[in-house]
Protein backbone atom coordinates (compact mmCIF):
# COMPACT_ATOMS: atom_id res chain seq x y z
CA UNK A 1 0.00 0.00 0.00
CA UNK A 2 1.20 3.43 -0.71
CA UNK A 3 0.61 5.86 2.12
CA UNK A 4 1.27 9.40 0.66
CA UNK A 5 0.00 13.44 2.09
CA UNK A 6 -1.99 14.18 -1.29
CA UNK A 7 -3.82 11.38 -3.55
CA UNK A 8 -4.32 13.60 -6.61
CA UNK A 9 -7.10 11.21 -8.80
CA UNK A 10 -6.50 12.12 -13.02
CA UNK A 11 -2.99 12.69 -14.83
CA UNK A 12 -4.43 14.91 -17.25
CA UNK A 13 -3.68 18.73 -17.46
CA UNK A 14 -5.64 19.80 -14.09
CA UNK A 15 -4.63 16.49 -11.52
CA UNK A 16 -0.43 17.40 -13.25
CA UNK A 17 -0.60 20.63 -12.31
CA UNK A 18 -2.04 20.17 -9.22
CA UNK A 19 0.30 17.22 -8.04
CA UNK A 20 2.90 18.96 -9.77
CA UNK A 21 2.38 22.17 -7.35
CA UNK A 22 1.82 20.35 -4.10
CA UNK A 23 5.69 18.24 -5.04
CA UNK A 24 7.11 21.37 -5.50
CA UNK A 25 6.40 22.52 -2.13
CA UNK A 26 7.95 19.64 -0.49
CA UNK A 27 4.51 17.28 0.28
CA UNK A 28 4.75 13.75 -0.29
CA UNK A 29 1.95 13.07 -2.92
CA UNK A 30 0.71 10.02 -5.14
CA UNK A 31 -0.66 10.85 -9.29
CA UNK A 32 -3.21 8.41 -9.94
CA UNK A 33 -3.74 8.19 -14.01
CA UNK A 34 -5.92 5.56 -15.59
CA UNK A 35 -4.51 4.77 -18.75
CA UNK A 36 -4.84 5.11 -22.46
CA UNK A 37 -8.61 4.20 -22.36
CA UNK A 38 -9.58 7.10 -20.51
CA UNK A 39 -11.13 10.04 -22.18
CA UNK A 40 -8.11 12.02 -22.66
CA UNK A 41 -9.34 15.35 -23.08
CA UNK A 42 -5.81 16.67 -22.15
CA UNK A 43 -4.62 14.84 -25.28
CA UNK A 44 -6.73 16.50 -27.51
CA UNK A 45 -7.10 20.11 -27.35
CA UNK A 46 -6.08 23.13 -29.09
CA UNK A 47 -3.49 24.89 -26.99
CA UNK A 48 -4.99 28.40 -25.86
CA UNK A 49 -4.05 30.52 -22.97
CA UNK A 50 -7.04 32.40 -23.42
CA UNK A 51 -8.58 35.47 -21.14
CA UNK A 52 -10.75 37.46 -23.87
CA UNK A 53 -14.50 37.05 -23.19
CA UNK A 54 -14.47 34.27 -20.71
CA UNK A 55 -16.22 35.60 -17.41
CA UNK A 56 -19.05 37.50 -19.17
CA UNK A 57 -21.75 35.61 -16.39
CA UNK A 58 -18.94 35.72 -13.80
CA UNK A 59 -16.60 38.00 -14.20
CA UNK A 60 -14.58 36.96 -11.07
CA UNK A 61 -13.54 33.85 -14.09
CA UNK A 62 -11.83 36.43 -16.34
CA UNK A 63 -9.54 37.46 -13.10
CA UNK A 64 -9.04 33.93 -12.50
CA UNK A 65 -7.85 33.39 -16.39
CA UNK A 66 -5.71 36.39 -16.26
CA UNK A 67 -3.97 35.78 -12.83
CA UNK A 68 -3.17 32.65 -14.35
CA UNK A 69 -2.38 34.25 -17.47
CA UNK A 70 0.33 35.82 -15.69
CA UNK A 71 1.76 32.99 -13.71
CA UNK A 72 1.98 31.16 -17.48
CA UNK A 73 5.64 31.95 -18.14
CA UNK A 74 6.84 31.61 -14.71
CA UNK A 75 5.64 28.09 -14.85
CA UNK A 76 6.87 27.75 -18.51
CA UNK A 77 10.30 29.11 -17.73
CA UNK A 78 10.41 26.31 -14.24
CA UNK A 79 9.41 23.53 -16.06
CA UNK A 80 12.23 24.29 -19.00
CA UNK A 81 14.65 24.46 -16.08
CA UNK A 82 13.76 21.39 -14.32
CA UNK A 83 12.94 19.48 -17.03
CA UNK A 84 14.68 20.67 -20.07
CA UNK A 85 10.63 20.63 -21.45
CA UNK A 86 9.59 23.49 -23.37
CA UNK A 87 6.31 24.77 -23.39
CA UNK A 88 6.34 26.57 -26.56
CA UNK A 89 4.74 29.29 -24.45
CA UNK A 90 4.14 32.60 -26.26
CA UNK A 91 1.81 35.49 -25.11
CA UNK A 92 1.81 38.08 -28.12
CA UNK A 93 -1.72 38.39 -27.36
CA UNK A 94 -4.74 37.29 -29.57
CA UNK A 95 -7.47 37.88 -31.90
CA UNK A 96 -10.99 36.92 -32.37
CA UNK A 97 -12.29 37.50 -35.49
CA UNK A 98 -15.57 39.40 -36.48
CA UNK A 99 -17.45 38.69 -40.05
CA UNK A 100 -19.81 42.34 -39.60
CA UNK A 101 -20.71 45.47 -37.82
CA UNK A 102 -22.87 44.29 -36.21
CA UNK A 103 -20.58 41.41 -35.02
CA UNK A 104 -17.81 43.39 -34.22
CA UNK A 105 -20.52 46.09 -31.59
CA UNK A 106 -21.68 43.05 -29.96
CA UNK A 107 -17.98 41.87 -29.28
CA UNK A 108 -17.36 45.56 -27.95
CA UNK A 109 -20.24 45.95 -25.91
CA UNK A 110 -19.33 42.82 -23.80
CA UNK A 111 -15.88 43.26 -23.47
CA UNK A 112 -16.52 47.04 -22.51
CA UNK A 113 -18.85 44.85 -19.73
CA UNK A 114 -16.14 42.62 -18.67
CA UNK A 115 -13.57 45.47 -18.57
CA UNK A 116 -15.46 47.50 -16.24
CA UNK A 117 -17.20 44.38 -14.00
CA UNK A 118 -13.18 43.49 -13.71
CA UNK A 119 -11.94 47.04 -12.66
CA UNK A 120 -10.42 47.64 -15.70
CA UNK A 121 -8.17 44.89 -15.37
CA UNK A 122 -8.90 43.15 -18.61
CA UNK A 123 -8.33 45.42 -21.36
CA UNK A 124 -9.13 45.31 -24.95
CA UNK A 125 -8.86 46.95 -28.31
CA UNK A 126 -11.18 46.91 -31.67
CA UNK A 127 -9.09 46.43 -34.50
CA UNK A 128 -10.68 47.21 -37.97
CA UNK A 129 -9.50 45.42 -41.23
CA UNK A 130 -6.67 47.76 -41.85
CA UNK A 131 -5.42 47.24 -38.39
CA UNK A 132 -5.74 43.64 -38.09
CA UNK A 133 -3.93 43.41 -41.67
CA UNK A 134 -0.44 45.06 -39.81
CA UNK A 135 -0.91 42.08 -37.68
CA UNK A 136 -2.03 39.57 -40.00
CA UNK A 137 -0.85 39.66 -43.57
CA UNK A 138 -2.98 37.25 -45.04
CA UNK A 139 -6.15 37.77 -43.37
CA UNK A 140 -9.31 37.28 -45.46
CA UNK A 141 -11.11 40.04 -47.24
CA UNK A 142 -14.13 38.87 -45.60
CA UNK A 143 -13.21 39.56 -41.96
CA UNK A 144 -14.34 42.82 -40.62
CA UNK A 145 -12.00 43.45 -38.10
CA UNK A 146 -11.42 41.81 -34.26
CA UNK A 147 -10.96 42.34 -30.55
CA UNK A 148 -7.57 41.91 -29.51
CA UNK A 149 -6.51 41.41 -26.31
CA UNK A 150 -3.07 41.18 -24.98
CA UNK A 151 -3.61 38.43 -22.35
CA UNK A 152 -4.39 36.12 -24.57
CA UNK A 153 -1.64 33.63 -26.16
CA UNK A 154 -0.77 29.67 -26.63
CA UNK A 155 1.54 26.53 -25.75
CA UNK A 156 1.40 23.35 -26.78
CA UNK A 157 -0.22 21.27 -24.70
CA UNK A 158 1.25 17.92 -24.91
CA UNK A 159 4.53 19.46 -24.03
CA UNK A 160 3.07 21.21 -21.06
CA UNK A 161 1.56 17.66 -19.79
CA UNK A 162 4.87 16.08 -20.65
CA UNK A 163 6.92 19.01 -18.90
CA UNK A 164 4.15 18.60 -15.72
CA UNK A 165 4.85 15.03 -15.24
CA UNK A 166 8.33 15.54 -15.65
CA UNK A 167 8.38 18.36 -12.81
CA UNK A 168 6.07 16.84 -10.85
CA UNK A 169 8.66 13.12 -10.63
CA UNK A 170 12.07 15.69 -10.35
CA UNK A 171 10.06 17.00 -6.91
CA UNK A 172 10.00 13.49 -5.43
CA UNK A 173 6.33 12.71 -6.89
CA UNK A 174 5.08 9.57 -7.81
CA UNK A 175 3.06 8.63 -10.43
CA UNK A 176 0.66 5.44 -10.52
CA UNK A 177 -0.68 4.96 -13.97
CA UNK A 178 -2.19 2.20 -14.83
CA UNK A 179 -5.83 2.02 -13.97
CA UNK A 180 -9.27 2.93 -13.59
CA UNK A 181 -9.83 4.05 -9.46
CA UNK A 182 -12.83 2.63 -8.38
CA UNK A 183 -13.42 3.56 -4.72
CA UNK A 184 -12.47 6.22 -2.56
CA UNK A 185 -13.31 6.40 0.98
CA UNK A 186 -12.34 8.02 4.48
CA UNK A 187 -11.15 5.62 6.88
CA UNK A 188 -10.49 7.58 10.35
CA UNK A 189 -7.90 10.55 9.70
CA UNK A 190 -7.26 8.77 5.82
CA UNK A 191 -8.37 8.21 2.78
CA UNK A 192 -8.11 5.04 1.01
CA UNK A 193 -8.62 5.24 -3.09
CA UNK A 194 -9.04 1.85 -4.66
CA UNK A 195 -8.43 0.70 -8.07
CA UNK A 196 -7.86 -2.91 -9.15
CA UNK A 197 -5.28 -4.89 -6.76
CA UNK A 198 -4.39 -1.51 -5.32
CA UNK A 199 -4.72 0.66 -2.49
CA UNK A 200 -3.32 4.35 -1.96
CA UNK A 201 -3.26 5.89 1.43
CA UNK A 202 -3.55 9.43 1.74
CA UNK A 203 -4.21 11.96 3.88
CA UNK A 204 -6.01 14.24 1.75
CA UNK A 205 -7.50 12.97 -1.85
CA UNK A 206 -8.23 15.28 -4.87
CA UNK A 207 -10.31 14.84 -7.19
CA UNK A 208 -8.98 15.91 -10.50
CA UNK A 209 -10.54 12.89 -13.25
CA UNK A 210 -12.23 15.23 -15.72
CA UNK A 211 -15.17 13.44 -16.67
CA UNK A 212 -14.81 10.41 -14.19
CA UNK A 213 -15.52 12.83 -11.31
CA UNK A 214 -19.10 12.40 -11.47
CA UNK A 215 -18.85 8.98 -10.09
CA UNK A 216 -15.94 9.33 -7.79
CA UNK A 217 -16.97 12.76 -6.16
CA UNK A 218 -20.28 11.73 -4.41
CA UNK A 219 -18.53 9.07 -2.86
CA UNK A 220 -16.82 11.80 -0.33
CA UNK A 221 -19.40 14.08 -0.55
CA UNK A 222 -18.99 16.32 -3.15
CA UNK A 223 -21.36 16.81 -6.59
CA UNK A 224 -19.60 17.24 -9.69
CA UNK A 225 -22.63 17.04 -12.82
CA UNK A 226 -20.47 17.01 -15.52
CA UNK A 227 -21.16 16.69 -19.34
CA UNK A 228 -19.36 15.65 -22.26
CA UNK A 229 -19.07 18.37 -25.06
CA UNK A 230 -17.00 17.18 -28.38
CA UNK A 231 -14.70 19.74 -30.01
CA UNK A 232 -13.15 18.40 -33.75
CA UNK A 233 -9.76 19.48 -34.91
CA UNK A 234 -8.44 19.81 -37.76
CA UNK A 235 -3.99 19.72 -38.00
CA UNK A 236 -2.15 21.15 -41.38
CA UNK A 237 1.31 20.02 -43.07
CA UNK A 238 4.00 22.40 -41.02
CA UNK A 239 4.48 25.70 -42.94
CA UNK A 240 6.83 28.72 -42.65
CA UNK A 241 5.33 31.04 -40.23
CA UNK A 242 2.00 32.80 -41.40
CA UNK A 243 -0.12 33.31 -38.35
CA UNK A 244 2.35 34.68 -35.71
CA UNK A 245 -0.81 35.32 -33.23
CA UNK A 246 -3.95 32.95 -32.23
CA UNK A 247 -7.33 33.39 -33.12
CA UNK A 248 -9.97 31.95 -31.21
CA UNK A 249 -10.48 29.10 -33.53
CA UNK A 250 -6.62 29.30 -35.53
CA UNK A 251 -3.39 28.97 -34.59
CA UNK A 252 0.25 28.27 -35.35
CA UNK A 253 2.21 25.99 -33.90
CA UNK A 254 5.62 26.25 -32.87
CA UNK A 255 6.58 23.58 -35.58
CA UNK A 256 4.69 25.37 -38.42
CA UNK A 257 1.01 23.60 -38.52
CA UNK A 258 -1.89 25.52 -38.26
CA UNK A 259 -4.77 24.06 -36.01
CA UNK A 260 -8.38 24.87 -37.06
CA UNK A 261 -11.20 24.14 -34.56
CA UNK A 262 -13.46 24.79 -32.37
CA UNK A 263 -16.79 23.12 -32.43
CA UNK A 264 -19.00 22.39 -29.58
CA UNK A 265 -20.96 19.54 -29.62
CA UNK A 266 -23.37 17.38 -27.87
CA UNK A 267 -22.72 13.58 -28.40
CA UNK A 268 -22.59 11.89 -25.75
CA UNK A 269 -19.29 10.33 -25.47
CA UNK A 270 -18.00 9.80 -28.74
CA UNK A 271 -14.69 11.00 -29.84
CA UNK A 272 -15.30 10.43 -33.22
CA UNK A 273 -15.19 12.88 -36.14
CA UNK A 274 -17.92 13.76 -38.71
CA UNK A 275 -17.07 15.31 -42.09
CA UNK A 276 -19.64 18.13 -42.58
CA UNK A 277 -18.05 19.26 -38.98
CA UNK A 278 -14.56 19.41 -40.19
CA UNK A 279 -15.79 20.48 -43.45
CA UNK A 280 -17.45 23.32 -41.35
CA UNK A 281 -14.38 24.14 -39.49
CA UNK A 282 -12.14 24.04 -42.76
CA UNK A 283 -14.13 26.55 -44.59
CA UNK A 284 -14.12 29.02 -41.64
CA UNK A 285 -10.59 28.51 -41.43
CA UNK A 286 -10.41 29.38 -45.40
CA UNK A 287 -12.44 32.05 -44.57
CA UNK A 288 -9.85 33.92 -41.94
CA UNK A 289 -6.75 32.92 -43.61
CA UNK A 290 -7.17 32.32 -47.82
CA UNK A 291 -4.05 30.85 -48.49
CA UNK A 292 -4.68 27.68 -46.62
CA UNK A 293 -6.80 26.64 -49.35
CA UNK A 294 -4.31 24.97 -51.13
CA UNK A 295 -2.58 23.26 -47.42
CA UNK A 296 -2.84 19.84 -47.01
CA UNK A 297 -4.49 18.62 -43.63
CA UNK A 298 -2.54 15.63 -42.36
CA UNK A 299 -4.84 14.90 -39.14
CA UNK A 300 -8.26 15.75 -37.81
CA UNK A 301 -9.44 13.99 -34.28
CA UNK A 302 -12.37 14.78 -31.65
CA UNK A 303 -11.86 14.91 -28.18
CA UNK A 304 -14.46 15.49 -25.08
CA UNK A 305 -14.44 18.71 -23.18
CA UNK A 306 -15.23 18.25 -19.55
CA UNK A 307 -18.10 20.95 -19.46
CA UNK A 308 -20.13 21.87 -16.01
CA UNK A 309 -23.89 23.23 -16.45
CA UNK A 310 -22.87 26.49 -16.85
CA UNK A 311 -19.23 26.18 -18.89
CA UNK A 312 -17.46 27.71 -15.58
CA UNK A 313 -14.97 25.39 -13.24
CA UNK A 314 -16.01 23.36 -10.21
CA UNK A 315 -13.72 23.89 -7.18
CA UNK A 316 -14.53 22.73 -3.97
CA UNK A 317 -13.63 21.11 -0.84
CA UNK A 318 -16.00 18.58 1.38
CA UNK A 319 -17.48 19.27 4.43
CA UNK A 320 -18.44 15.79 4.95
CA UNK A 321 -14.70 14.19 4.27
CA UNK A 322 -12.56 17.00 4.82
CA UNK A 323 -9.54 16.42 2.92
CA UNK A 324 -11.33 15.57 0.13
CA UNK A 325 -11.59 18.11 -2.80
CA UNK A 326 -12.76 18.33 -6.42
CA UNK A 327 -11.16 20.15 -9.46
CA UNK A 328 -12.65 20.24 -12.82
CA UNK A 329 -12.76 22.65 -15.60
CA UNK A 330 -12.48 23.14 -19.68
CA UNK A 331 -9.67 25.09 -19.34
CA UNK A 332 -6.74 22.95 -17.83
CA UNK A 333 -4.04 24.77 -20.61
CA UNK A 334 -4.92 28.37 -19.70
CA UNK A 335 -5.28 27.69 -15.60
CA UNK A 336 -2.38 24.84 -15.63
CA UNK A 337 -0.42 28.37 -14.28
CA UNK A 338 -3.06 29.02 -11.37
CA UNK A 339 -3.84 25.55 -10.86
CA UNK A 340 -0.22 25.01 -10.08
CA UNK A 341 0.64 27.90 -7.92
CA UNK A 342 -2.10 29.18 -6.50
CA UNK A 343 -5.02 26.29 -6.41
CA UNK A 344 -2.17 23.74 -5.01
CA UNK A 345 -1.32 25.51 -1.63
CA UNK A 346 -4.93 26.31 -0.92
CA UNK A 347 -5.67 22.40 -0.88
CA UNK A 348 -2.57 22.60 0.93
CA UNK A 349 -3.87 24.84 3.67
CA UNK A 350 -3.63 27.90 2.49
CA UNK A 351 -6.06 30.74 1.91
CA UNK A 352 -8.57 30.27 -0.63
CA UNK A 353 -8.32 32.47 -3.70
CA UNK A 354 -10.45 34.92 -3.78
CA UNK A 355 -11.50 34.24 -7.50
CA UNK A 356 -12.88 31.11 -7.35
CA UNK A 357 -15.23 31.46 -4.66
CA UNK A 358 -17.81 31.51 -6.76
CA UNK A 359 -17.14 28.04 -8.12
CA UNK A 360 -18.72 25.40 -5.92
CA UNK A 361 -21.43 23.10 -6.55
CA UNK A 362 -24.13 24.76 -4.97
CA UNK A 363 -24.41 27.25 -8.17
CA UNK A 364 -25.82 24.18 -10.03
CA UNK A 365 -28.81 23.32 -7.26
CA UNK A 366 -32.23 24.72 -7.93
CA UNK A 367 -32.27 28.34 -7.69
CA UNK A 368 -34.94 30.77 -7.19
CA UNK A 369 -34.73 33.55 -9.65
CA UNK A 370 -36.01 37.36 -8.84
CA UNK A 371 -37.04 39.30 -11.58
CA UNK A 372 -35.03 42.60 -11.56
CA UNK B 1 24.18 3.92 -55.49
CA UNK B 2 21.16 2.35 -56.56
CA UNK B 3 21.30 0.05 -60.16
CA UNK B 4 17.85 -1.30 -61.95
CA UNK B 5 16.98 -4.59 -62.08
CA UNK B 6 17.72 -5.64 -65.10
CA UNK B 7 14.48 -6.88 -66.03
CA UNK B 8 14.35 -7.88 -69.87
CA UNK B 9 10.63 -5.40 -69.92
CA UNK B 10 12.46 -2.69 -67.87
CA UNK B 11 15.40 -2.17 -70.97
CA UNK B 12 11.91 -1.90 -73.40
CA UNK B 13 10.50 0.57 -71.16
CA UNK B 14 11.08 4.30 -72.64
CA UNK B 15 13.12 6.62 -71.32
CA UNK B 16 11.54 10.55 -69.72
CA UNK B 17 13.09 13.46 -68.93
CA UNK B 18 12.40 15.45 -65.70
CA UNK B 19 14.51 18.42 -64.20
CA UNK B 20 15.79 18.33 -60.82
CA UNK B 21 16.80 21.67 -59.28
CA UNK B 22 17.22 22.60 -62.99
CA UNK B 23 19.49 19.47 -63.59
CA UNK B 24 18.17 17.34 -66.77
CA UNK B 25 17.41 13.37 -65.11
CA UNK B 26 16.75 11.01 -67.38
CA UNK B 27 14.23 8.37 -65.64
CA UNK B 28 12.17 4.98 -67.59
CA UNK B 29 7.92 5.88 -67.48
CA UNK B 30 6.64 3.96 -65.34
CA UNK B 31 9.50 5.46 -62.30
CA UNK B 32 8.35 7.61 -59.27
CA UNK B 33 9.61 10.63 -58.94
CA UNK B 34 11.65 9.06 -55.94
CA UNK B 35 12.99 5.89 -58.06
CA UNK B 36 14.29 8.43 -60.82
CA UNK B 37 16.18 10.82 -58.30
CA UNK B 38 17.61 7.61 -56.99
CA UNK B 39 18.97 6.44 -59.85
CA UNK B 40 20.26 9.69 -61.14
CA UNK B 41 22.60 9.11 -57.65
CA UNK B 42 20.42 12.01 -55.97
CA UNK B 43 19.96 10.85 -52.25
CA UNK B 44 19.16 13.96 -50.98
CA UNK B 45 16.09 15.98 -52.11
CA UNK B 46 14.84 17.98 -48.98
CA UNK B 47 16.18 19.46 -45.86
CA UNK B 48 14.18 19.41 -42.32
CA UNK B 49 12.31 22.07 -41.18
CA UNK B 50 13.74 21.90 -37.54
CA UNK B 51 17.53 21.18 -37.98
CA UNK B 52 17.87 21.86 -41.88
CA UNK B 53 19.85 18.85 -42.39
CA UNK B 54 19.19 16.82 -45.19
CA UNK B 55 16.62 13.95 -46.17
CA UNK B 56 16.20 11.45 -49.13
CA UNK B 57 13.79 9.22 -50.17
CA UNK B 58 13.38 6.07 -47.91
CA UNK B 59 10.50 4.12 -47.36
CA UNK B 60 9.61 4.52 -51.13
CA UNK B 61 5.83 3.49 -50.01
CA UNK B 62 4.20 6.43 -48.69
CA UNK B 63 4.59 6.55 -44.74
CA UNK B 64 7.90 7.85 -44.22
CA UNK B 65 7.35 11.75 -45.69
CA UNK B 66 11.28 11.47 -46.00
CA UNK B 67 11.01 12.58 -49.97
CA UNK B 68 9.10 15.59 -50.03
CA UNK B 69 9.84 17.54 -53.21
CA UNK B 70 8.66 20.31 -55.21
CA UNK B 71 6.97 19.18 -58.17
CA UNK B 72 5.79 22.03 -60.87
CA UNK B 73 5.39 24.52 -58.04
CA UNK B 74 3.46 21.99 -55.72
CA UNK B 75 5.43 22.07 -52.11
CA UNK B 76 5.58 18.80 -49.82
CA UNK B 77 4.48 16.49 -52.69
CA UNK B 78 5.68 12.86 -51.89
CA UNK B 79 7.81 12.02 -54.52
CA UNK B 80 7.54 8.10 -54.25
CA UNK B 81 3.89 8.60 -54.66
CA UNK B 82 4.14 10.20 -57.59
CA UNK B 83 5.01 9.19 -61.52
CA UNK B 84 7.47 10.72 -63.64
CA UNK B 85 6.34 13.10 -66.61
CA UNK B 86 8.46 14.34 -69.55
CA UNK B 87 9.23 17.57 -68.44
CA UNK B 88 8.49 17.80 -65.15
CA UNK B 89 9.96 20.27 -62.87
CA UNK B 90 10.94 19.01 -59.34
CA UNK B 91 12.92 20.97 -57.09
CA UNK B 92 14.36 20.59 -53.49
CA UNK B 93 11.96 21.08 -50.75
CA UNK B 94 14.28 23.21 -48.14
CA UNK B 95 12.63 23.24 -44.88
CA UNK B 96 8.75 23.84 -44.16
CA UNK B 97 6.63 24.79 -47.13
CA UNK B 98 5.86 28.24 -48.33
CA UNK B 99 2.00 29.20 -48.26
CA UNK B 100 1.00 30.65 -51.44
Amino acid sequence: MTTCDFAVVGGGLVGSAIAYGLAKAGHRVSLLDEGDVAYRASRGNFGLVWVQGKGLEIPSYSQWSMSSASLWPSLSDELRELTGVTTQHQAPGGVHLCYSRKEMELRQRDLTLLAEATGGQFDFAMLDHEQLREMIPEIGESVTGASWSRWDGHANPLYLLRGLHAGFLRCGGTFLPGSKVQRVHQNGASFVIEREGERVLAERVVLAAGLGNRHLAPQVGLHAPLIPNRGEILVTERMRPLLNLPTTYLRQTGEGSILMGDSHEDVGFDEGTETPVLSNIAQRAVRALPALANTRVVRTWGALRVMTPDGYPLYQASLSHPGAFVACCHSGVTLAAAHAKRLAPWIAGDSLPSEIAPFTAERFDVQTVIPA
Amino acid sequence: MFKRLSLPEASAQQTVNVYFDGRQVTAQDGDTIAAALLSAGIDACRTTPVSGSPRGPYCMMGVCFECLIEVNDIPNVQGCQVLVKEGMQIRSQNGARRLG
